[in-house]
């Protein structure tokens, strides 16, 4: 029994931390964030490529899910504008199907899971395929399409296909997104000739869970640092000729946000064990991971703004990226309620 | 990382499950007399084996667990339906009080009667004017001669009746600041001066009483940890109180859930989605409150002392004890007006767990103050 990072998960963590927050400053997360016209930059890709970051989401390259975890929960802790999060979701399922080569050489991918008449329920697509074979449709929603090389693109029957972004038939449109840190794009399918990914539906669930796993931590990362903000705030910020933070009305609501972090972090570091160690387990602890952290994300966040008043609400601030982060994050590759249910059905049965 | 047991911990388990199951007492009685010389007998048997104090050393008759096994066996002992041994808080926090601040000739006197059940201890720190704000009691001791003489009115006390020695923290200067005038005693319960009321709580039962005690006489002998030193050696029995309960205490949350469960598949609730949403969040939070009682022990034997996870788990435990009793109640439909069943019962005694061992007030000001940092409330 041991429930703690090893050494060596500990040195990536710092690493991790180190290399984040010496890029994205919260000033330069805004310049990309409000400026930049797709979020990033390449140099800033290609530093993180040759990292070998977006490999950690492949199975097949030595480092587990716990090690994912950790860099993604670094990832929210910095808000870093990147198209990691979305290229390990493609990752995941190419390397379910064996195609993990498709994002060989720094290619970045995203999944293209959101049908227009189907929102939430990320394991029931409604794309199908036409009687030749090729896909004709919408999907929304998609991060980072703009500039992926390759989709992942969810049908019909638990069937992914391997779409390039830049074949005949496909157009992305970027769209609204709350969340400015991670562009959102509209991609319609008309006639499309895709590759569809072959694996033990087993594989691809497993796939979705460490995908679950992945953002959970994220929002980890996210509502950590906003709880550290809050309470540096708390400790700073006089009214009535004294700290906010000796009002217990603002210190039990720093403490609840303490509760909900180390919650959700156990959590997640649970599910990212058990996908490696414990694979019978796996299922119900990403959806509880993913379920837990996605409330935690929106709650903690939306606390960390009542905490800082009126200059939390404004534009200037930077809690704003963190609170539309957390509510992107609720609800990329299922929401709480969706997870919960899932959960439901390993403990009540259907 | 690693959750599962290693072979060592794996054999611990796997001789304590078979060992259970040779020596199971069986289905205790409801009530006492009965129900406290069942337990005393379950203890004696269980001390028998070493393990009534699994977690004391060797020396002084303990089993010197880890911190792992320890938490094997609490799950165990759940998991078997075993009663809880007779001399809980002996056990749990006057032992170790005695092994931290007690002199030899202390530990020689007072640990095996524990370990045995031949002494059961009850504890006497709540006053009715000073619950949250401890260090404020009244109750007086006075010096005369090798006595003490002492005064006052102590509540919430579980076993008085049983018991032969109380926990007793009195005030022994009353002309410094609070924390500092305080001595812990080691009071019998055996005589006239002490008179105990049982206190009837919101189940109808009297788990806990008061203690009415007029001019008790307590040896100097029997002061633990120095004169004036009270609060530091209370600080030691509330904290072995807290950390060795969250452990237990989840472990209780995982059986109540699993019947839960099971109640709502019998009534048909299991269907419900709203009923599944709340199943699926107390089963979540359930996790939670087991992971992070892990990653205490882990941090704990690693690195000595509990990570921030670990002052949560007592007010976090009460959140969903409650929680659950509410969900249990609310499968019950319109039964659960009737208040007659088990479910009824524990609904109503959850009120209690956000309030005793520290209420979740207080531990929200530890956690904001000694965790997070922030400034203290004055």
């Amino acid at each position: 029994m041991d429930f703690d990072l090893s050494d060596d998960q500990r040195t990536i963590k710092r690493t991790a931390r180190e290399f984040l927050s010496a890029r994205y400053r919260l000033d330069e997360v805004r310049r990309l964030a409000l400026e930049e016209p797709d979020g990033f930059t390449s140099a800033q890709w290609e530093e993180i490529a040759a990292l070998g970051w977006p490999e950690l989401a492949d199975p097949e390259q030595g480092l587990g899910t716990v090690e994912l975890a950790v860099v993604s929960e670094e990832l929210g802790y910095a808000l870093a504008p990147s198209p990691l999060q979305s290229t390990w979701a493609a990752t995941a399922l190419l390397a379910a199907g064996g195609r993990s080569d498709a994002l060989a050489d720094g290619r970045r991918g995203t999944v293209a899971m959101w049908d227009a008449d189907q929102v939430g329920e990320p394991d029931a697509p409604t794309l199908s395929t036409e009687q030749d074979g090729t896909l004709t449709g919408f999907k929304l929603a998609v991060p980072d399409a703009g500039f992926a090389d390759v989709l992942v693109v969810t049908a019909t029957g638990g069937r992914h296909f391997l779409v390039e972004a830049k074949a005949p038939g496909v157009t992305i449109v970027p769209s609204g997104s709350i969340d400015p840190t991670r562009r959102l794009f509209d991609v319609t399918l008309a006639g499309v000739s895709g590759e569809l990914l072959d694996a033990e539906p087993h594989a691809f669930g497993r796939a979705w869970h460490s995908i679950a796993i992945a953002t959970a931590a994220e929002s980890v990362g996210v509502a950590e640092r906003a709880m550290e903000m809050s309470v540096a705030y708390a400790k700073e910020r006089q009214q009535f000729g004294r700290p906010i933070g000796t009002y217990q009305a603002v210190s039990h609501r720093c403490a609840q946000m303490l509760l909900e972090v180390e919650g959700a972090r156990s959590l997640v570091y649970w599910a990212a064990w058990a996908l490696d160690s414990e694979p019978e387990t796996a299922s119900v602890a990403a959806s509880a991971a993913k379920a837990y952290a996605s409330d935690c994300g929106s709650r903690v966040t939306g606390s960390a703004i009542q905490v800082h008043g009126g200059i939390g609400f404004t534009w200037e601030h930077d809690l704003q990226f963190f609170f539309k982060r957390a509510a992107a994050l609720a609800h990329h590759h299922g929401d709480a309620r969706w997870h919960r249910d899932q959960v439901a059905e390993a403990v009540l049965g259907a | 990382m690693d959750l599962t047991l290693s072979p060592r911990e794996e054999e611990f388990r796997d001789e304590l499950r078979g060992w259970l199951t040779d020596n199971h007492p069986g289905e205790e009685p409801p009530a006492d007399p009965e129900q406290f010389d069942f337990r005393r007998a379950w203890q004696r048997r269980l001390n028998e084996r070493g393990w009534a104090g699994l977690s004391w050393p060797e020396a002084y008759g303990g089993a010197g667990a880890t911190l792992v096994e320890q938490a094997i066996f609490y799950e165990e002992i759940a998991r078997s339906g075993a009663p809880p041994m007779a001399n809980v808080l002996g056990l749990a926090m006057g032992g170790p009080t005695v092994i931290a601040h007690g002199d030899e000739a202390q530990k020689d006197r007072y640990l095996s009667p524990i370990l045995s059940a031949d002494e059961i201890w009850c504890q006497g720190f709540s006053e009715p004017d000073s619950g949250s704000d401890l260090a404020s009691l009244k109750t007086r001791a006075v010096r005369s001669g090798d006595e003490w003489i002492v005064t006052g009115q102590k509540v919430w006390t579980t076993m008085a009746r049983q018991s032969k020695w109380c926990m007793l923290v009195a005030r022994t200067d009353a002309e410094v600041p609070k924390h500092r005038g305080l001595s812990y005693f080691l009071m019998d319960m055996e005589q006239d001066g002490v008179d105990i009321r049982p206190l009837r709580q919101i189940t109808g039962e009297a788990e806990f009483n008061e203690l009415f005690i007029e001019e008790a006489r307590i040896p100097h002998a029997n002061i633990i940890g120095g004169q004036d030193n009270g609060w530091a050696v209370a600080i030691t029995t509330l904290m072995h109180e807290r950390a060795g309960l969250a452990f237990a205490l989840q472990v209780g949350i995982q059986i109540a859930l699993r019947e839960l469960v099971a109640a709502a598949r019998e009534s048909g609730a299991a269907v419900d989605p709203v009923v599944r949403q709340r199943l699926a969040q107390l089963y979540i939070e359930a996790q939670a409150l087991r992971l992070n009682a892990y990653r205490g022990l882990t941090a704990t034997m690693k690195r000595g002392a509990p990570g921030p996870e670990g002052s949560l788990g007592k007010w976090h435990w009460a959140e969903v004890n409650q929680a659950l009793t509410e969900l249990a109640l609310d499968l019950a439909g319109a039964r659960a007006q009737l208040g007659d069943d088990q479910w009824a019962y524990r609904f109503l005694r959850a009120r209690g767990n956000s309030i005793e061992g520290g209420t979740t007030e207080i531990l929200k000001n530890i956690v904001a103050e000694r965790v997070l940092g922030l400034p203290r409330a004055k």
